[in-house]
């Protein structure tokens, strides 16, 4: 059965940080939102497959975060770890409406 | 069809090694099944030495993860031990009671370290070198105690005692024979090897055997048959290993010393296979990695019905993990009367390397000082090479390209991480790599000990060929190939300000660089134009963008300024009301007399600072941290110059400077050093007339002891020596290089010569000064933008319901 989508609203636009990651909580989630260099909204969890590092307060390359923790690198894209270590964390779809930024989640 | 059942008895590197052969030969035909006594997933046990010796921290050595366990939907029952096999019925049977059918069984059980049967081994503080629990155990002793014996002057008793040493205990290192590691060097090497650690501060007893350890409860020494003895308050046997048959014995595994296998691993009794540590094969147990990948490989396809000509045996070779030392041994290594051999002995440059040839053969090498031809060597062996090979080898280039062709594809190269040639040609082939770091980053190989970095490097000069570049100057980062003088040439040369524009305009491969450029780069910027840079942020690692340090589950830790360490009881009412406002999980006194309270959200760390209202410690930073300061000739009876004092001018002259990583100072009023200045980046030591500044100490990771750089008369003489001596490491060290590796690869006599020069002197104090002019207090800095408040500190929470 296809899941139910709720859309949340989490920031303005205009007031999220550029190439610095945001740390929101939303209905038990935690999530760490990024505005890259080109404008795009990503969101993912908020924590590191490996010891649960906070990516939020990761650096910033391109589509990838390196976590404040170890180091290990993750797309913020698809969440996927790059190597050579392996793993991933859970990835949000994203809408913006005009200046709103909406997470997708799913109904709980 | 049911899928069949594995069960692997031992989570180690053997077992899991197969289970990983297995999941790619055949990824759906099995439900595997793992049992392992100790409670953690399956970590790199070789690296157990350099968590010791503090390279590397425990929760890195993890091979595979929990998460890797449960993706490849493996059955993981960890600190749970296999008691008995039913082999009739083909069941196991656990301490907790638990009984699994299998339909094939592998056993790699390891090996348990051999404790002398000494009286007094049970007493406490006796313990082996195994795993990770004796790790920890070592560590936690190293807190309490000073004094460590080892029992063992082979590989494990040495890396240990190295280890024992860099956390701060006295080593005595007590071996039966007449040199160290007889079993792979000769006596030439082990002498050599003996005089190197003797520098490193190891003491040896050489030709003893013990015969008791004394003590009530707690060990208080080691006696030995010639009467003598030695105090201890810790005693680490490493004389050796047995392989850990008991349980397979008891359940009726034909057995000798190891378990028997034949060359597919099987043992006698039919679906039961073992491998690793507890094997036999061929009347020849092993005790190092490589050989167990080996045989991990051939089972796997055994086990998958895969075509194989199994296991043949390895030839072995080891190598020394000490940092200073390197040594290589493989194969045969004591001449006898059918052996010649080939000898380099340089002692000057102490490089001693001794090949052995049997029949024109080689058979064996002894490499000491300069190891880079270990694993050619080791291949030559394996395919049963002429020694002219060998030789003509040293002359040509080309040969060792045929050498590199020769080898098989599944051939390990990485023996510690299990990487095979042609997972590296591959990768260098599908992935346009060209460097050892970048093959390193892909592969994992040559990530662990560092031994087959030659190796790489060969592999990666037959699949490039004229590309490839063999002297490759260290770049600094994978996303660039220049080292970190051409980058700082080229920003001077073309005048370059920020470092999305250093990164464009000298072609970085990645657009945004990553987090090892991000950072050196912003420092280089700043360093060379103080006053016009703008700081970025976001190449920042997060506790300096925070001016907090961010701790292991989140929070935050806070460390305000006591200048010289000294503060009053208004300031300390002030913490405490802080601390309880914020309810701060613990205050600690840090190891540079600062307080440090830890445990605080990053939302709340705006408004702690102004209610503090105290300057930033930056604790965190990669600049001055503390000053410690001595008591001095107000108060101590020795002391002979207001260390105090001068340990606060210097904190309040050097505070908030950027430097290429962290710098420790100190200062004491006599020549007892109670701050402890010898393991600083800048120790001050007063004497009655006059200052001595000692340089590049380190007590952390590396351990190094400061060098004298000057002798001064004044306190001012004192704040512009170190200002010179920071202003030159601040524009010559690689960014992340500590003083102390610094001193060491320029030298002090250098250093010495730079600031001798009065010109130059100046010129670094005027730059010194520049670079000063523009520093701000972090956290009021903070508190006073909005922006920053915003962008940096908020979290947002959204409530629950909202749409
Ligand atoms: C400090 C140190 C440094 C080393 N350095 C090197 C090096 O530089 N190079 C090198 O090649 N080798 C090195 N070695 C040796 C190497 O680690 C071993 O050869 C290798 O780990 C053996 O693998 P194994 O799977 O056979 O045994 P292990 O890795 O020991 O695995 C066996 C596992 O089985 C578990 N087990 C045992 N009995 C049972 C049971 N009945 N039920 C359930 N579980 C059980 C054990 O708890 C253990 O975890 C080093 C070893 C040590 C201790
Ligand atoms: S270093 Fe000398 S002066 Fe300072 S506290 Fe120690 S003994 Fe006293
Ligand atoms: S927690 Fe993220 S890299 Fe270790």
């Amino acid at each position: 059965m296809e899941k139910l989508l709720n859309k949340i609203f989490v920031a303005k636009v205009n007031e999220l940080p550029e190439k610095l990651g945001r740390t929101v909580h939303v209905h038990g989630l935690e999530l760490a939102i990024f505005k890259l260099v080109d404008g795009d909204i990503r969101v993912i969890e908020n924590r590191c497959p490996h010891k649960g590092g906070v990516l939020a307060e990761g650096m910033i390359s391109g589509e990838h975060v390196f976590c404040p923790m170890h180091d290990w690198k993750i797309s913020v894209v698809d969440g996927k770890v790059q190597k050579p270590d392996i793993g991933c964390v859970q990835t949000f779809e994203v809408k913006v409406e005009k200046d709103n930024v909406y997470v997708m989640l799913p109904e709980k | 069809m049911r899928k069949q059942k594995l069960v692997l008895v031992g989570n180690g590197m053997a077992g899991i090694r197969a289970i990983e052969e297995i999941l790619k030969l055949s990824p759906h035909q099995f439900d595997i099944t793992v049992f392992g006594s100790e409670p953690y997933p399956n970590y790199n046990r070789i690296e157990l030495s350099k968590v010791l010796q503090g390279d590397t921290e425990i929760d890195d050595i993890t091979l595979n993860n929990w998460q890797w366990y449960e993706e490849n939907e493996i059955l993981l029952y960890p600190g749970e031990t296999v008691t008995a096999i039913d082999k009739d019925n083909q069941t196991v049977f656990t301490d907790k009671e638990r009984q699994v059918d299998y339909d094939k069984l592998i056993i790699a059980t390891g090996s348990v370290p051999f404790m002398l049967p000494l009286p007094g081994v049970d007493k406490d503080g006796v313990t082996a070198f195994r795993d990770i629990k004796d790790c920890e155990q070592m560590i936690e002793t190293s807190d309490q105690y000073k004094k460590a014996v080892v029992i063992g002057g082979g590989l494990l008793g040495l890396e240990a005692a190295r280890g024992l040493l860099n956390l701060g205990m006295q080593v005595d290192v007590v071996h039966i024979a007449d040199y160290l590691m007889e079993r792979q060097l000769d006596k030439t090497a082990g002498k050599m090897l003996q005089k190197e650690l003797e520098n490193q501060g190891m003491n040896f007893l050489l030709n003893k055997q013990s015969v008791k350890i004394t003590g009530r409860n707690r060990v208080k020494g080691l006696k030995f048959k010639d009467g003598g003895e030695v105090k201890a308050d810790l005693v680490v046997m490493a004389v050796g290993i047995k392989p850990n048959i008991s349980m397979a014995k008891e359940s009726g595994v034909p057995v000798n010393r190891g378990i028997i296998v034949n060359d597919y691993l099987e043992t006698e009794v039919p679906n039961i296979f073992a491998v690793g540590e507890c094997a036999e094969h061929r009347e020849m147990v092993y005790g190092l990695v490589a050989p167990l990948y080996q045989q991990a490989q051939q089972m796997a396809k055994r086990i998958c019905n895969v075509d194989c000509d199994g296991y043949k045996g390895s030839v072995l070779s080891t190598q020394l993990k000490v940092s200073g030392v390197d040594v290589f041994s493989t194969g045969k290594i004591i001449e006898d009367k059918h052996t010649k051999s080939l000898k380099v002995f340089d002692e000057w440059r102490g490089v001693y390397q001794k090949v052995l040839v049997e029949e024109g053969k080689i058979t064996g090498a002894v490499l000491y000082g300069d190891t880079k031809d270990g694993n050619r060597l080791l291949s030559l062996i394996n395919k049963g090479a002429m020694i002219e090979e060998y030789t003509d080898n040293k002359r040509s280039e080309e040969t060792g390209n045929d050498l590199i062709a020769s080898m098989p594809e599944e051939e390990i190269i990485c023996g510690c991480n299990g990487v095979t040639k042609g997972t590296i040609i591959e990768a260098i082939n599908n992935q346009d790599l060209t460097t050892v770091e970048q093959v390193k980053g892909c592969t994992n190989a040559s990530r662990s000990c560092g031994g087959c970095k030659s190796l790489v490097s060969d592999l990666l000069e037959y699949a490039l060929g004229d590309q490839y570049d063999q002297n490759q100057k260290e770049s600094i980062c994978t996303c660039s190939t220049l080292s970190r003088d051409e980058v700082i040439e080229e920003i001077k040369l073309k005048e370059l300000t920020h470092t999305r524009e250093v990164m464009n305009v000298l072609g970085w491969t990645s657009e945004e660089g990553c987090s090892k450029c991000k950072p050196a780069l912003n420092y280089y910027l700043g360093m060379l134009n103080p006053t016009e840079y703008k700081d970025e942020r976001e190449s920042r690692f997060v506790n300096e963008r925070l001016h907090a340090n961010i701790q292991n589950n989140g929070t935050y830790s806070v460390v305000p300024r006591m200048y010289g360490g000294v503060t009053n009881a208004e300031d300390l009412r002030r913490i405490a009301d802080v601390a309880d406002k914020y309810e701060v999980k613990m205050i600690k006194v840090t190891g540079g007399q600062r307080l440090d309270l830890l445990g605080v959200q990053k939302g709340d760390l705006p408004s702690m600072w102004s209610e503090l209202d105290m300057p930033s410690g930056s604790a965190y930073a990669k600049g001055l941290r503390t000053v410690k300061t001595c008591v001095g000739a107000d108060f101590c009876r020795f002391g002979t110059q207001d260390s105090i004092g001068l340990g606060v001018q210097m904190e309040k002259k050097f505070e908030g400077l950027n430097t290429p990583h962290k710098v420790k100072m100190s200062v004491s009023a006599c020549p007892r050093n109670c701050a402890e200045g010898s393991v600083k980046d800048v120790g001050v030591i007063g004497l009655d007339g006059e200052f001595e500044l000692y340089v590049g100490g380190n007590g952390g990771t590396h351990m190094r002891k400061a060098e004298l750089l000057a002798k001064v008369k004044t306190e001012a003489e004192v704040l512009n020596t170190t200002a010179a001596f920071l202003q030159y490491y601040r524009e010559n060290a690689s960014y992340l290089e500590r003083t102390s590796a610094w001193v060491e690869r320029v030298g002090i006599e250098h250093i010495q010569n730079v600031l001798s020069n009065k010109k130059t002197f100046i010129d670094l104090n005027q730059r010194m000064d520049e670079a000063l002019s523009v520093v701000q207090d972090p956290w009021k800095e903070a508190i006073k933008s909005e922006t920053l408040l915003r962008d940096l500190y908020e979290n947002v929470k959204v409530p629950a319901g909202s749409n």
